[in-house]
């Protein structure tokens, strides 16, 4: 009951007039941030977190998570009006939601989809409302070993998890890690990796690699294809929107099996892409109108919008319980809390109640706001994808230098994102995931230090990693998901082969 | 290209390794030295990159080859690619302001196909924004460039 009385307090710091503006303010910006291509929630974040350097840090994670569900919610725009999803995580909101709105069902379409991902992302604050104090708990008792295991399995579940090449998993993720180790070794005090280069002293900022790996990137990908914007009108009134919030309630089984999905895909670092396909691909499959999905049906947009926010959503537990981001824009967020000087970890619920708390009755009040924000500015967000591209584009390459240079105040960090950039598009083509990658980055310099303390303590014994029943546990499972995809072929062979996937399933982002 | 982007991969990998082994990769006096972590990670590294690369030359993974790029869209690309990297090295020189303008005039004008005085007014317009939101309103300073070209409004 103390954590009710935590989170009443938390919903007290939010709604004062400057916590509550900076919400308003981050979930306005967020939506734009989502309906335009190449600047995504990870990117959008990253550019803006050197805005929040002066302000108190409670009332820097609101305008954050907040840009983070706007940007959720203004993935779908682009996406049923466009055809062109903002977001990875809205591709699969598009076979449904395009058919609907050249229908003329616009307005019912996106209501759909803004309820769903507000649904979503509601059930998934309560099971951080109620899993994290739990979690946070359980992990005090944890040493370098059990942390070492943890980072294992968060790794091991991308290769697990991911479609897509396992090598080429593996090859990204350790590129990440490799990169961490550029620089001061934090254990030894060593310089290494510099190759004589000053530039290189203080390593790679992840954040550099997220903007030019996601926001470059993403651009040179956009001009490949020569954008060119045709988009159907939206027109949202409030008749629409309760009419087709009458029929909702209807699917409320798929709403639940997506929120699972969601949830399960987003506490293990699966992310909110894979969670929207698969959920996508299970309604489809349990459906009874599964024929005539990608023609137009409200239930394929319930599926994969409710998936998507609710894994983006509970993404966050991992990270404010244990300190491991289990997406790239958690992974910013991270980095926001390191440099406002917060300790991520179990430790954040005893010392800093106050931000947690703030961060979670955000998290509650920060949907509901996001769904009248946007259910009542589609129109003026729509427009904003008529600005042509030639206007787009360079305006968003000056962004993302801008908020390269102000992470160090470096002008060699511009020419690290234009590299990511380049490296970017290149993986993007070849279908390297950068998720991976970007997380080895950030957690790099941890994993490897409670290794080599764990290695210590143990005299460099591997065994120490099943030392007990609980670090032994988790080792075992991150070597299980780490082998999943031999162990699912030898398993294919015994059993008869099932149902076809969905033509649209991709390699994880 | 998948052979190539393998093997560039691997060299970076092995480019760790040395460096690692240089550093010493083994047990020390006081535990595991610098090395020791890079080196199994950049192991890992030529490891996979060498699956792909012999994937890539089975034919496996090669059917994507042909669709990597056309020449079409790599020149389309390209306009894109080079532009920012001169745009970048113009933040170097004369600061990111003055480059900035110049940059998204210049690619409206060619790109974009606008008018010069279209163009040359938006960039302006933008720039001047971002100048206010930057330095008067946040106060966060951005990079003035080697030959500073703005010192005259005092920021």
């Amino acid at each position: 009951m103390q954590d009710l009385a935590y989170l009443f307090h938390g919903f007290a710091v939010v709604l004062t007039p400057f916590n509550f503006g900076l919400m308003l303010l981050g979930i306005v910006l967020g939506v734009i941030i989502g309906v335009l291509p190449g600047l995504g929630a990870a990117n959008g974040i990253a550019i803006l977190l050197p805005l929040t350097f002066t302000m108190p840090p409670t009332s820097a994670i609101i305008m954050l998570s907040c840009i983070y569900w706007g940007a959720l919610f203004g993935g779908a725009i682009a996406s049923i009006l466009f055809n062109i999803p903002g977001e990875p995580w809205s591709v699969a909101t598009t076979f449904d939601g395009y058919p609907l709105a050249q229908q003329g069902r616009a307005g019912e379409a996106l209501t759909t989809s803004f309820t769903s991902s507000f649904v979503g992302a509601f059930f998934a604050v309560v099971m951080i409302t109620f899993l994290a104090p739990i979690i946070a708990r359980f992990a005090l008792r944890f040493g370098p070993a059990e942390y070492f295991s943890v980072y294992l399995l968060t790794f091991c579940s991308f290769v697990g998890m991911g479609k897509g090449s396992p090598a080429k998993i593996l090859a990204s993720m350790m590129i990440g890690f490799a990169l961490s180790t550029v620089g001061i070794d934090i254990v030894t005090g060593q310089l290494r990796m510099t190759f004589g280069l000053v530039s290189l002293l203080k390593g790679f900022d992840f954040l550099i690699a997220v903007i030019g790996l996601f926001g470059i990137g993403e651009i040179l990908l956009s001009m490949e294809e020569g954008l060119a914007f045709s988009g159907a009108t939206a027109r949202i009134n409030p008749k629409v929107v309760l009419e087709t919030w009458k029929k909702l309630p209807r699917y409320w089984l798929t709403f639940l099996r997506s929120t699972v999905i969601g949830i399960w895909m987003g506490v293990t670092p699966g992310g909110a892409t894979p969670a929207s396909f698969m959920s996508y691909g299970a309604a489809k499959k349990f459906s009874k109108d599964g024929d005539k999905f990608g023609t137009g049906v409200v239930e394929g947009l319930v599926a994969p919008e409710t998936a998507a926010h609710a894994a983006g959503t509970s993404a966050l537990l991992p990270m404010i319980t244990l300190g491991i981001p289990g997406s790239p824009t958690a992974a910013v967020l991270l980095g926001g809390l390191l440099i406002w000087g917060l300790q991520p970890g179990p430790l954040l619920f005893q010392e800093k109640p106050d931000f947690v708390w703030g961060l979670i009755a955000s998290m509650y009040l920060g949907n509901v706001v996001g769904l009248a924000v946007v259910l009542s500015l589609v129109p003026a967000f729509a427009a904003i994808l008529r600005i042509p591209f030639a206007i787009i584009a360079p305006v968003i390459v000056v962004i993302c230098a801008i908020g390269a240079y102000t992470v160090n105040n470096s002008m060699h960090d511009i020419w690290f994102m234009l590299g990511f950039g380049v490296v970017g598009y290149v993986f993007k083509k070849l279908n390297y995931p950068m998720a991976p990658l970007v997380l080895a980055l950030v957690l790099g310099n941890a994993a490897e230090s409670s290794f080599r303390q764990a290695m210590l303590s143990s005299q460099g014994s591997l065994g120490i990693l099943f030392s007990n029943g609980l670090v032994g546990g988790i080792t075992t499972l991150a070597l299980v998901m780490l082998f999943w995809p031999l162990i699912s072929k030898g398993l294919r062979g015994v059993l008869p082969s099932r149902a076809p996937k969905t033509p649209a399933e991709q390699p994880v982002d | 290209m998948e052979a190539v982007v393998a093997a560039l991969v691997f060299a970076f990998g092995a480019t760790f390794v040395y460096q690692s082994v240089k550093l010493g990769f083994r047990w020390g006096a006081e535990g595991p030295q610098s090395g020791f972590f890079p080196f199994y990670v950049a192991l890992i590294i030529c490891g996979s990159s060498l699956t792909v690369f012999v994937n890539a030359l089975r034919g496996k993974a090669g059917r994507r080859d042909e669709s990597f790029v056309e020449r079409g869209q790599l020149w389309k690309v390209m306009q894109v690619l080079i532009p920012a990297a001169i745009f970048v090295l113009g933040v170097e020189l004369i600061g990111i302001y003055v480059s900035s303008a110049i940059y998204i005039a210049l690619f409206m004008r060619f790109l974009g196909k606008y008018s010069w005085v279209k163009s040359v007014l938006i960039a302006v317009i933008i720039c001047v924004a971002l100048f206010f939101m930057f330095e008067v309103w946040f106060q966060v300073p951005l990079y003035k460039g080697t030959w500073d070209l703005t010192s005259w409004t005092g920021y």
